[in-house]
């Protein structure tokens, strides 16, 4: 369990949030021009590395508002908290 | 190897017990194999013997990068069952469940398989149509299930609250007798042993750093302990199988979150069969030692740490303590977690990759110790032949672009 420090709220416990998975997948600009092996690329395959994880969390049980977090998945430390729309910083684990 | 019998006991008696023989040899790595199987737990080990006894392969690898049965094998509930919903699952948990039954006499090592019954709550009606729904359906695939009444569950399992006042009451629940628990390091030994004898060289301490990959076709790995070739290498390392895709170049539809379990200390017997509720997260029973040992809910982030967050253990032993009062004065002992590998619809992935060569089994997420021998025999023929086993056909790596998925998440009887 760690604190992750909200962007709006400041530090708060893990359990006021909810992880929604990787971050900066762009949804497909035309859809219908996708193979079948692209499109389940965009919507199942994930990166899911063990080392950096660009992710977006919500604050679900505070302001309910969504922010992107670098976290290292190894020790669980956060490495950078960015807000939506914000390129990945460049981090270190 | 030395049979284990009690002969073989009483004649070791007799030199206090100080000369047994190792169960399996340390071999160094040849420099090349027919056969790599990468990953020492209880399905990589159980691959490797596949492949010795029934396929013939007499030059197979198994390459584990820390000790054998250390990850998930070591650190799961031991639960046993095959009540699945679906018939591509049904067939293969029964197919394992089988296997099962005569796997200590198979492999001369008691794995302490005792089939003591699984029971499944239902604490609400729709809890309890969709558990009616689910034993027809298991029933008709021919696999043994049953319901009892709340009244039933009671007589079964008398330290469950079943007052219809109570937080999370008891409609009813669905029972597989043959379902049980094993002794999950027995397992891994017991396979390491028997796959030992018949020539699998087991390469422990020897972590796979690399693919080569020549043409879109496996030609070997790169280890801590040096390169080594193989025809075929065979990828069963559950929570870590997203980093050795990553080695090969490709992505895969699974992410890694840490469930967690514990143990009380122990106690005179209460509980003689295994209780799950997927309602609340909790699935229980007590081992022969005598502690009541409690698996959780996972994680719902990405984590390679194999440690969870408390507020789950918080979750799952205020409802056990709603459930099964009497848990309320017990110590828990220890808690841990292992790192499973989910899948979007919650079934495994067993078969080819993109790679000429290079096989993978993974995918089986909160759920794979019951598998542990079906799934081990299935990847070992798919390993040997080259194209999957029958029973593994469906589970494919390329059912997420067919759109043929296995749908096990709100399915099958699982706590996820």
């Amino acid at each position: 369990m760690f604190l992750i420090d909200c962007p709006w709220c400041g530090p708060r416990q893990q359990t006021e949030f909810h992880c929604q998975g990787e971050a900066h997948i762009a949804r497909p600009k035309d859809p219908d021009a996708l193979s079948d092996e692209e499109w389940a690329n965009y919507v199942f395959n994930r990166t899911n590395p063990k080392g950096v994880h660009f992710e977006r969390w919500v604050h679900n049980h505070g302001c309910r508002r969504w922010f992107n977090v670098a976290r290292d998945t190894v020790t669980d430390r956060i490495l950078a908290i960015y807000r939506m729309g914000e390129k990945r910083p460049k981090v270190k684990s | 190897m030395s049979k284990y019998s009690i002969f073989s006991l009483a004649r070791n008696a007799l030199s206090y017990h100080e000369d047994w023989q190792r169960a399996w040899r340390s071999p160094d790595p040849k420099p090349e194999y027919d056969i790599i199987v990468i990953g020492g737990g209880g399905h990589g080990l159980g691959t490797a013997y596949y492949l010795a006894k029934e396929f013939g392969y007499k030059n197979v690898a198994l390459l584990e990068k820390g000790w054998l049965g250390g990850g998930n094998t070591g650190r799961n509930t031991t639960i046993v069952r095959s009540n699945y919903l679906w018939d591509e699952s049904a067939a293969l948990y029964e197919h394992a469940l089988k296997l099962w039954e005569g796997l200590s006499q198979e492999l001369n090592f008691n794995v302490m398989f005792s089939q003591r019954g699984v029971m499944n709550l239902a604490h609400n009606l729709h809890d309890w149509r969709e558990l009616n729904r689910r034993v027809h359906a298991i029933r008709l695939n021919g696999i043994d299930s049953e319901i009892l009444t709340a009244a039933q569950v009671k007589k079964e399992a008398p330290i469950f609250n079943v007052s219809p006042d109570s937080r999370y009451p008891i409609m009813g629940a669905s029972i597989q007798r043959r379902g049980g628990t094993a002794r999950h390091d027995a397992v891994a030994w017991g396979y390491a042993r028997a796959a030992d004898a018949r020539g699998v060289d087991i390469i422990q301490n020897c972590e796979v750093t690399g693919l080569t990959i020549r043409n879109g076709k496996i030609e070997g790995v790169e280890t801590t302990r040096g390169a080594i070739r193989a025809k075929r290498v065979g990828v069963v390392v559950a929570g870590h199988s997203s980093v050795l895709a990553d080695m090969a170049g490709f992505r895969m539809p699974v992410e890694s979150n840490p469930l967690q379990a514990l143990v009380s200390d122990p106690i005179k017997p209460v509980l003689d069969c295994v209780v799950m509720s997927s309602a609340v997260h909790v699935y229980v029973s007590q081992s022969d030692k005598g502690e009541l040992v409690i698996g959780a809910g996972s994680d719902l982030h990405v984590s390679y740490s194999q440690r969870g967050s408390f507020d789950i253990v918080e979750g799952i032993m205020g409802a056990l303590c709603e459930l099964v009062p009497m848990v309320s004065r017990l110590k828990m002992m220890r808690q841990w977690g292992g790192i499973v590998d989910v899948t979007p619809d919650r079934s495994p992935i067993i078969g080819k990759t993109p790679i000429d060569g290079l096989f993978v089994n993974c995918g089986w997420g909160t759920g794979g110790f019951k598998a542990t021998p079906g799934s081990a025999h299935v990847f070992a023929a798919t390993l040997a032949k080259g194209e999957p086993h029958r029973l593994a056909e469906p589970f494919a790596l390329d059912r997420f672009h067919s759109g043929r998925l296995i749908d096990e998440a709100g399915a099958a009887a699982v706590a996820h």
